[in-house]
């Protein structure tokens, strides 16, 4: 009986960690705009953070040969010849973080020239970071009740 | 879940006996391997247009760690095409045993070196360099032939396959990893098999060979060294060799309590997450100095990387197994527990491969048509553009199977915990804190 009602309690916080509604500050949509230089095999910036809703506009300058930017989740992507300025601007309008990356063959590690966009909070981590919690504590306490 | 014996059906004993099916595998195998060794150092030095670093780096390596070895353990091991040339020299046959054998060295292995810290040592050299040899052609062609002719100097030398068994980077943490899968070979009475004369599963017949991972079946109690190769199959007399659907991890409810095995999960674990910050990560100073080999950047990586698998994780392990008490006790424990680092691992390499994978797995088609990069079309997809697949389902592809990760490690901790008379939580949580560390360079 009391380890049904441990579980039933387990699925039910699963619940609320899956689905619960994060707090979310009402803040002004914004017009955001990053200078992104691209060199073999990085971007300076690295990390872009915006709010949901801000309209973002990326300045990608290639310092050596061309590269690109292509951002997960939302499929769009520009590109910058050598010594160009290529610009792209979208609305943030999907909330977590993507990684962006180059999209034209730059060299060697072209395939790990990665950045990371985050629109508001990440969610999935958080939410990731509450099922591993309450892995744990569900499995810590059958333990408990088996000794 | 009960085990179920495979080859009780007639149709797939036979073909698992019959030496037919799985030459014919092999063969498509060694011929890929060949070609991804030429393409390597003679294709474009463009890694996502050769063949060698599109198809060994993303194709093999996504079938390997998503497929293979979660559901078929070694099963990879059975066809892989490294020992083939130097097994048929040592054997002078390729299928059935000849009547006269080659006369070569045949010398045992070493018995310091019966263990798998060689292993250990080849992966740890390949993951330092990892970042040239993912990336280029060259070297992954260079890399890819010298374990070729390793296998083969060694068939040369030693009996049986020396290389799989005591030097290969891949399997050694193929056998890890094999024990958590839903597949084993076992005998079915080991009464038959104490009582068996001649014991040609270890030694050889007119039917098949001798084992040639080394291992007497009648005493397998995991998968970690049978390489499923199905010789003892071909030649047990007594019909007491089984291939059997089990329960995934059946194998860890024994831990082992060996320290180069327990070495082994932490360096597997720790390259994970090691990969997942230097190469997925947006910090462009450590894929610098993982690139730059031979620079000063690169021996900090070194460093920083072996501290990490070999101090800084056991210690903390250790920190959370510690007791007041003899080390040779201390060191059974430390080991049996580790044991339960082998689910976490597996699952970190599966969400770590989801994202390499899916992001660069439109280069396969584009390297179908065109393995060289020498303008071929051949089957008019050279021009295919990339595209990463399946990118909304990735991060919550990743947790699931971080989270997943980490609750069947705790239910392994539990298992090796009762083993060892020791309490389990100290390991649960040393499990969730690499479990958030993952998470966060992940998703």
């Amino acid at each position: 009986m009391r380890s049904r009602f441990s579980l039933l309690l387990l699925v039910m916080a699963g619940l609320v960690v899956a689905f619960a509604p994060l707090p979310v500050q009402p803040i002004a949509h914004q017009e955001r705009t990053f200078r992104v230089e691209a060199h073999q095999f990085a971007y300076s910036p690295s990390e872009l953070k915006v709010n949901p809703g801000d309209r973002v506009t990326i300045r990608l300058v290639s310092m050596d040969v061309v590269h690109g930017l292509y951002i997960d989740g939302y499929g769009i992507s520009v590109e910058a010849d050598p010594g160009q300025t290529a610009t792209i601007t979208f609305v943030a309008d999907k909330p977590g973080s993507f990684r962006f990356r180059c999209n034209v063959t730059c060299g060697a590690m072209h395939p790990f020239m990665i950045g990371k966009f985050t629109v508001g909070t990440n969610n999935w981590l958080y939410r990731s970071m509450g099922f591993v919690l309450l892995a744990v504590v569900g499995i810590t306490a059958q333990i408990k009740q088996k000794s | 879940m009960a085990k179920v014996e495979l080859t009780s059906n007639p149709f797939i004993k036979r073909t698992l006996k019959s030496r037919w099916p799985q030459l014919a595998v092999f063969i498509v195998m060694l011929a890929g391997y060949l070609f991804a060794i030429v393409a390597g150092l003679v294709g474009t030095p463009v890694g996502s247009r050769n063949f060698s670093i599109v198809f060994v780096w993303i194709a093999w390596w996504a079938i390997l760690i998503l497929v293979a070895v979660p559901f078929f353990g070694r099963g990879w091991c059975a066809v892989c095409p490294i020992p083939l040339p130097g097994e048929w020299l040592q054997r002078g046959a390729v299928l059935t045993p000849p009547d006269k054998k080659p006369k070569w060295l045949n010398r045992r292995w070493p018995k310091a070196f019966r263990n798998i810290w060689l292993q250990n040592i080849s992966f740890l050299l390949l993951a330092l360099f990892s970042s040239v040899l993912l990336t280029t052609p060259s070297i992954t062609g260079i890399v890819l032939a010298a374990m070729f002719f390793a296998a083969i100097g060694l068939s040369a030398v030693f009996e049986r396959r020396a290389f799989c068994r005591y030097l290969c980077p891949v399997g050694g943490f193929i056998g890890l990893y094999s024990q958590t899968a839903p597949i084993e070979l076992r005998i079915k009475d080991k009464q038959v098999c104490a009582a068996c004369e001649g014991k040609p599963c270890y030694n050889g017949s007119i039917d098949g060979y001798g084992c040639p991972w080394d291992v007497f079946p009648g005493g397998l109690t995991k998968n970690s060294y049978c390489g499923l190769c199905m010789e003892c199959l071909r030649t047990c007399p007594h019909d007491n060799i089984a291939v059997n659907v089990r329960p995934f991890s059946a194998d860890l409810a024994k831990p082992s309590a060996r320290m180069d095995e327990a070495f082994k999960a932490f360096i597997m674990l720790g390259s994970a997450m090691i990969y997942a910050g230097v190469l997925l990560g947006p910090w462009s100073a450590l894929k610098d100095a993982a690139y730059n080999v031979g620079t000063n950047a690169w021996f900090i990586y070194v460093a920083l990387f072996l501290a990490i698998i070999f101090v800084v994780m056991p210690a903390l392990f250790a920190l959370c197994v510690a007791r007041f008490e003899k080390f040779t006790l201390f060191k059974k424990r430390f080991a049996t527990l580790s044991t339960a680092l082998i689910p976490l691992g597996l699952m970190f390499w599966v969400a770590f491969s989801l994202s390499f994978v899916l992001t660069n797995a439109s280069y396969i088609l584009a390297s179908l048509s065109d393995p060289l990069g020498l303008g071929w079309n051949l089957f008019g997809t050279a021009n295919a553009i990339w595209q990463p697949m399946l990118t909304s389902i990735l991060a919550p592809g990743q947790s699931l199977a971080l989270v997943g990760g980490l609750i069947w490690s705790a239910r392994t901790a539990q298992k090796a915990a009762n083993e060892a008379q020791t309490l389990s939580i100290p390991v649960i949580v040393y499990c969730f804190i690499a479990t958030v560390v993952m998470l966060w360079l992940l998703v």
